[in-house]
């Protein structure tokens, strides 16, 4: 261990070595990297739960990098829109690679993230001292719904702007200001040029900032606290005596050499879905969305994209519109709170009680259930249903405080537990 | 390993869920198309199907006949023999003489251009939809659909199918009173027999879904290297982790 170590904090010699040192003397390039990369320890006992914050970031490049490439050819015009994306598919070199890529992104984006978010429920990653990642994660999480809903706006297809039309509606329910509001985010009385234009101007510069912004924030606080591990243990508070903790290898290049091998699978994945089937049977491009946007004719079926469906169908499962809208915008907002709403004394679930342990599996179970209910039509056993688990999700926050604190867990073992 | 458990239902899931087709459905239940995307002898008689039939009230105006004659392998010569009806240039894309406004007048709605009617309906949709014409006289055009009931569209292959008369169940249900479809009844017959109706819109559908994503076939033969490539990639990489874990005691 010490000798790849020693290998890869060595400066170079000769030119090399002189270069770096005159880019230090101006800026921190050598510490930075250090501080964050080299000598930037975390628990040598992650899982395989501790990849999904490195898959996201791999997901926000290919995003990022495919947006590019795709903003070169498309039109934000409702005239051109729908066509100039047909132009891409089909006259653009690669253009239909770029485009699946991106579309299949947007999903796994979110297949990413709620991994990501289920993994710090799972080992308490956002109490203290980790409150603060949590928050701006979660900040991070709205404006990534921001960004992918202005996104499906831009294909004009009918889809695109029956889903919109639906969604920004909705803002019609609170009372006074309501219609105020929803003519403010359309810039006109119906969904039009106007606001395709504006909606393309948040997805490509105003979102993709903020975006980036909170991202490095985010990192930025996870390097100051330190990464949690799988057992819920500071692995700060056992150092040896150079002053690096006991249990933690360096991100670079063990957790770097670990990760690879996850985003190798996740690439694999990946493209399985972008050649094989990049509509995903209709769930990630929707068939409805191949028709172009016409404002005569409702799209028999309405549904947002999956990966809203679960808060989607939440709305619908309330009868008045205004606390569908409340208890819609509550259930998004509410994870904010977990830092404070969880009141064990331990981290980990592997040392929580059963009560926090059935807790989880019921939320799992009913966040997907949820989001099935969400593509499903509003009638019969579905309302009934959806009305059930929207009382389960509440209940599992709002109940929290209560039973993870009468919760029994187990002793935390002083050091992370790591078979070789 | 209880969590890759996890992991792997997860996908599991998701992978559920992407093989459930989901088209929107109209009317009853959809016939199965059964097209063969890698037949190109069947995707040159869709395309001659199309041009003969359909391109005169429909476009298709995505697709260039240059695209066509290479993936279907025609050559220019045969492209502006036999398809390319109002065309100069086998660089064009396939459009419509109609104009759009009095198409709109005469048939209530401008036809839809088809470009990618394959990936909005679905091939058993616009195969069944093909065979679910019926003797309505009540409408303007004479006929109604099974799929698509009140469809402005006229029975264009008539002269091949013949006409039909289709056979309603009534059903009551809470007061309602819906009508099923049940069977068809030939009143004339076509000049096609009822297989080679079958295999004529079967060919057309395929063209249909061909044109609404050309790359299809080129997509997934790229998938299987890139797949190949990631393995590789991948053993590699853990071979790697090994080496540089093999310290971590």
């Amino acid at each position: 261990m010490a000798k790849v170590e020693a290998e890869v904090g060595k400066r170079p010699e000769g030119v090399w070595g002189g270069l770096i040192k005159w880019i230090d003397d101006r800026f921190p390039m050598t510490e930075t990297l250090e501080y964050h990369v080299t000598k930037y320890y975390a628990a040598k006992s992650f899982n395989w739960w501790y990849v999904f914050g490195v898959l996201a970031f791999v997901v926000l490049a290919i995003q990022l990098v495919t947006g590019i490439f795709l903003t070169m050819n498309y039109k934000p015009s409702a005239d051109e829109a729908f066509a100039s994306v047909e132009y891409i598919m089909r006259d653009v070199e690669w253009g239909w690679l770029i485009r699946y890529l991106h579309s299949t992104g947007a999903s796994f984006f979110f297949i990413v993230v709620y991994l990501h978010m289920f993994r710090a429920m799972l080992y308490g990653s956002y109490k203290k001292p980790r409150e603060l990642i949590w928050l701006i994660g979660m900040l991070i999480f709205f404006v990534l719904m921001a960004e992918a809903f202005a996104g499906y706006l831009l294909p004009w297809g009918q889809m695109s702007y029956w889903g919109a039309q639906v969604i920004i509606s909705l803002f019609g329910a609170i009372p006074v200001v309501g219609d105020g509001i929803v003519e403010f985010i359309r810039g006109d009385y119906s969904i039009s040029d106007i606001t395709l234009n504006r909606f393309f101007a948040l997805h490509v510069i105003a979102l993709p900032l903020a975006l980036i912004g909170l991202v490095f924030v985010h990192i930025v606080a996870l390097h100051e606290v330190g990464s949690n591990n799988p057992d819920g243990i500071e692995i700060k508070e056992h150092k040896g005596p150079d002053g690096v903790p006991l249990d933690g290898i360096a991100f670079h290049p063990y957790h770097t050499s670990k990760d690879l091998v996850a985003i190798i699978i996740f690439l694999m994945i990946f493209s399985a879905v972008v050649f094989f089937a990049p509509e995903m049977g209709g769930y990630f491009l929707e068939h409805a969305n191949f028709e172009p946007a016409n404002l005569r004719a409702t799209p028999e079926h309405i549904a947002p994209v999956w990966y809203f469906t679960p808060f989607y169908a939440i709305l619908r499962a309330v009868p008045d519109k205004l606390w569908g809208f409340i208890l819609f915008g509550l259930s998004v907002v509410l994870p904010v709170f977990l830092p404070w709403l969880d009141r064990s004394r331990v981290k980990s679930i592997r040392y929580r009680g059963w009560i926090y342990k059935s807790a989880l599996t019921i939320f799992v179970i009913t966040f997907l259930t949820l989001g099935w209910l969400g593509v499903q039509p509003a009638e019969g056993i579905y309302v009934l249903m959806a009305r059930i688990f929207t009382v389960v999700y509440f209940a599992f926050f709002l109940l929290m405080p209560y039973y993870t604190k009468i919760d029994k867990t187990k002793p935390v073992p002083e050091r992370v537990v790591y078979h070789g | 390993m209880a969590k890759f458990n996890v992991i792997a239902r997860l996908v599991g899931v998701l992978v559920l869920l992407g093989a459930t087709q989901s088209f929107a459905a109209g009317g009853g239940a959809l016939e199965h198309a059964d097209i063969e995307p890698g037949n190109t002898a069947s995707l040159q008689r869709g395309a001659r199907n199309f041009m003969n039939y359909c391109s005169g009230c429909h476009s298709a105006k995505y697709v260039r006949y240059s695209t066509i004659g290479e993936d279907l392998e025609l050559s220019d010569e045969q492209l502006s023999e036999n398809l390319m009806f109002n065309a100069e240039k086998t660089f064009e894309t396939i459009k419509v003489s109609m104009p759009e406004a009095a198409a709109g007048r005469w048939f209530g709605v401008a036809p839809p251009d088809l470009s990618l009617i394959g990936r909005a309906k679905g091939a058993d949709y616009i195969y069944s939809f093909l065979k679910g014409f019926y003797v309505q006289l009540e409408s303007p055009t004479g006929v109604d659909n099974t799929v698509l009931a009140g469809t402005s569209m006229p029975h264009v292959l008539w002269e091949l199918q013949g006409y039909k008369k289709a056979i309603f169940a009534q059903h009551t249900e809470g007061g309602v009173t819906s009508k099923q479809f049940e069977s068809f009844e030939t009143l004339t017959e076509g000049s096609l027999d009822e297989e080679a109706y079958d295999e004529f819109v079967r060919d057309t559908v395929n063209f249909l879904v061909y044109i609404a994503e050309p790359i299809r076939s080129e997509r997934r033969t790229l998938g299987v290297w890139v797949l190949m490539y990631l393995i590789f990639f991948w053993i590699i990489a853990v071979m790697l982790k090994k080496q540089i874990w093999k310290d971590v005691k």
